[in-house]
């Protein structure tokens, strides 16, 4: 039962590991290639002020995938921005 | 996780700074040296300590090179020029050699350092990378391709940001912690320690943190110009860092321009400011052009800006980065605070107290792990039990890692001043005496990872650094007895000895301090053989909650 108890404890911590260092890039990397094409700016100004700015939500989806109360909440909460956002890059890269 | 927020951070911050702390402390402490990587250079070239010490004018030093340029690189498509400056008094000249017949691209670059009152190349000094090799360090580490070591030291750095970031959140008191140190006390002294070094210089730890994943962010992060540009990084570069167009060579010979004027110019557009490289397309040809661009100094931006002129006439063509854009601003800005070649000696002084606080920050966090999980092993010790493989190999791994740091950049340094001067390879064997010393020590650690033993190797460290002025005596002629109590400089040469002495003094006090903590505790322990650690234990929740209330 114990060890029961220990091993999913283990898999929760590796499933937020997983969630945060690559469902945390990923959500970096969409919201970073969003910015880039919507902010209204001269374009490398645009992809320059979006590729500033992408540590910063890589490292706030990290603090959010562990603060979270479990992993699946954890998991909604980097998927379904990202699954957004990514929606939004293929909207605008299909109109340019 | 399952408790409240400020839980959670605690555990974020304990295990994504621990996972990656020996990996940081390198990058760190490498990072740390880099502020004097010209001063480190020139300080493991003694060859060049007598020229140092007699400066000229920037346009005499500048004159002088072009004429040596012209007597030995004439005809050649490139030269280059570096102006000597407040850190590098010599001055240096370059240029790539026509491609041998049948081979594509460029040939070989030449490079030389030229005594700046006479043009004269100086005595070839020995073989080393000096400071550049702990400059590399600190990105491209060693013994692998750049190009994974990027990624491994922005993956340790991405870390280290969710760990500073989580460390903050854990803190509710952060200004209190400020003005906390309760020494002798074991865990919470480490605690304190780890506190205050890292609450000091917070700004810095971030600023420092996030700087360095944009000087690498195009790598690290390219979707912004994947989307944009349909991942044409060319096209990209050209937009945001535009480059003056080189013409072709016309085959008709024509006198270059005198370079005087044109640094009085290119100085009077800037509004002042010192002359950085120069740069000469064509010397001799009618389609001469002269690129001459600004030194950092001063500019808190790492943007670039340089004036071009036609080498003929001598006059100004076009400039570029006068006018940044706001965002192309913002990123030479973080560049520049990152690389710090504004600084002026104190502010430069500043940083590299700062950057020490760092190396301290992340050693003595990964002491406290260890310190606090020794606690608990006691208990089970105690019951019978046994010391668990993870704190096992963490005390191995700081002792190593940690403690023997220190000996491995005095290695390196002394390997400078003993490998002899003229040896094959003298690079690559100055280089591998400092990982053979990291490298043994770190094999010693994990087999005997006691409190004696981190006597032994911080002693070794402080030794050895301690020894650092007094080996110059033997094998130079610019020891502390001239450079210092003489007057006669360089001074670069004098602060480092200076330091050396003053870091193996404070590692060998450290030795001291372990020391009396040993024979403080031992008879103690004589005396009552069950009792219990004399330091009372605190679990890491109860922790948490002292520093939330």
């Amino acid at each position: 039962m114990k060890s029961n108890e220990g091993l999913r404890y283990r898999m929760g911590v590796a499933s937020r590991a997983v969630a945060a260092i690559l469902g945390g890039y990923a959500l970096a990397a969409v919201s970073t290639a969003l910015m880039a094409l919507a902010l209204p700016m001269a374009r490398a100004d645009a992809v320059l002020t979006a590729t500033l700015l992408s540590f910063t939500v890589y490292v706030c989806a990290v603090i959010w995938v562990f603060a979270a109360r479990d992993a699946l909440r954890a998991w909604l909460g980097i998927g379904a921005p990202t699954l957004l956002l990514g929606l939004g890059v293929m909207a605008l890269r299909g109109a340019a | 996780m399952k408790e409240g927020f400020r839980q959670s951070m605690a555990w974020l911050h304990t295990w994504s700074g621990l996972l990656v702390c020996w990996v940081l402390l390198l990058v760190f402490t490498a990072g740390t040296s880099a502020y004097y990587r010209d001063e480190i250079s020139l300080w493991m070239k003694p060859e060049l300590h007598e020229a140092a010490a007699s400066p000229v004018p920037n346009t005499v030093a500048i004159e002088n090179a072009i004429r040596m340029l012209e007597k030995d690189a004439a005809g050649v498509s490139r030269w280059f020029i570096n102006a000597p400056s407040d850190r590098n008094p010599a001055v240096s000249v370059g240029w790539s050699l026509p491609p041998a017949p049948g081979e594509k691209g460029r040939g070989k670059f030449v490079r030389h350092e030229l005594n700046p009152a006479t043009g004269v190349p100086l005595a070839e000094p020995r073989e080393t990378r000096g400071g550049e090799f702990l400059y590399r360090l600190h990105y491209d580490l060693h013994y692998m391709p750049a190009k994974w070591a990027r990624w491994i030291v922005g993956f340790c750095a991405m870390f280290m940001l969710a760990a500073i970031v989580s460390g903050v959140i854990t803190h509710k008191r952060i200004f209190k912690d400020f003005f906390t140190f309760r020494p002798k006390k074991g865990q919470r002294s480490w605690l304190d320690a780890h506190n205050a070094l890292a609450v000091l210089a917070l700004p810095y730890h971030l600023m420092i943190t996030y700087t360095g994943l944009v000087t690498l962010m195009f790598m690290y992060m390219p979707a912004g110009v994947d989307a944009v540009y349909k991942g044409d990084q060319k096209a990209f570069q050209a937009d945001v860092f535009p480059a003056a167009e080189n013409k072709k060579p016309a085959g008709k010979p024509a006198p270059l321009a005198p370079l005087g004027p044109m640094i009085l110019q290119a100085q009077k557009h800037w509004g002042g400011g010192e002359v950085d490289r120069i740069t000469v397309n064509n010397a001799g040809d009618a389609n001469a052009t002269v690129n001459i661009s600004r030194q950092q100094g001063q500019k808190l931006s790492y943007l670039r800006q340089a004036v071009q002129f036609d080498g003929v006439t001598g006059a100004m063509t076009s400039t570029t980065g006068d006018t940044p854009s706001g965002a192309a601003e913002s990123r030479g800005v973080l560049m520049g605070l990152h690389l710090a070649s504004f600084a002026d000696p104190l502010l430069r002084f500043l940083f590299f107290l700062c950057g020490m606080a760092g190396c301290a920050m992340v050693a003595t966090g990964a002491l406290l792990w260890a310190v606090k999980k020794r606690q608990e092993a006691a208990k089970v010790l105690a019951k019978g039990g046994k010391v668990g493989f993870g704190l096992r190999l963490v005390e191995g791994l700081n002792l190593g890692a940690i403690g023997g740091l220190p000996i491995a950049y005095a290695a390196y340094f002394w390997g400078n001043r003993l490998l002899p001067v003229g040896m094959e390879k003298r690079i690559d064997a100055e280089i591998s005496w400092f990982f053979i010393a990291w490298g043994v020590a770190t094999v010693i650690g994990l087999v005997r990872p006691t409190r004696g033993m981190w006597q032994i190797m911080l002693g070794i460290g402080g030794a050895m650094f301690m020894a650092l002025p007094l080996l110059n005596v033997f094998t130079t002629h610019s020891h502390l007895g001239i450079t210092l109590l003489q007057g006669k400089g360089p001074w670069p040469v004098v602060g480092f000895d200076l330091f050396a002495l003053v870091f193996g003094f404070f590692l060998l006090y450290a030795v001291r301090h372990l020391q009396k903590k040993k024979s403080a505790l031992k008879p103690v322990a004589k005396a009552r053989p069950q009792a219990k650690p004399t330091v009372p234990t605190v679990d890491s929740d109860e922790l948490v909650t002292r520093e939330a209330t």
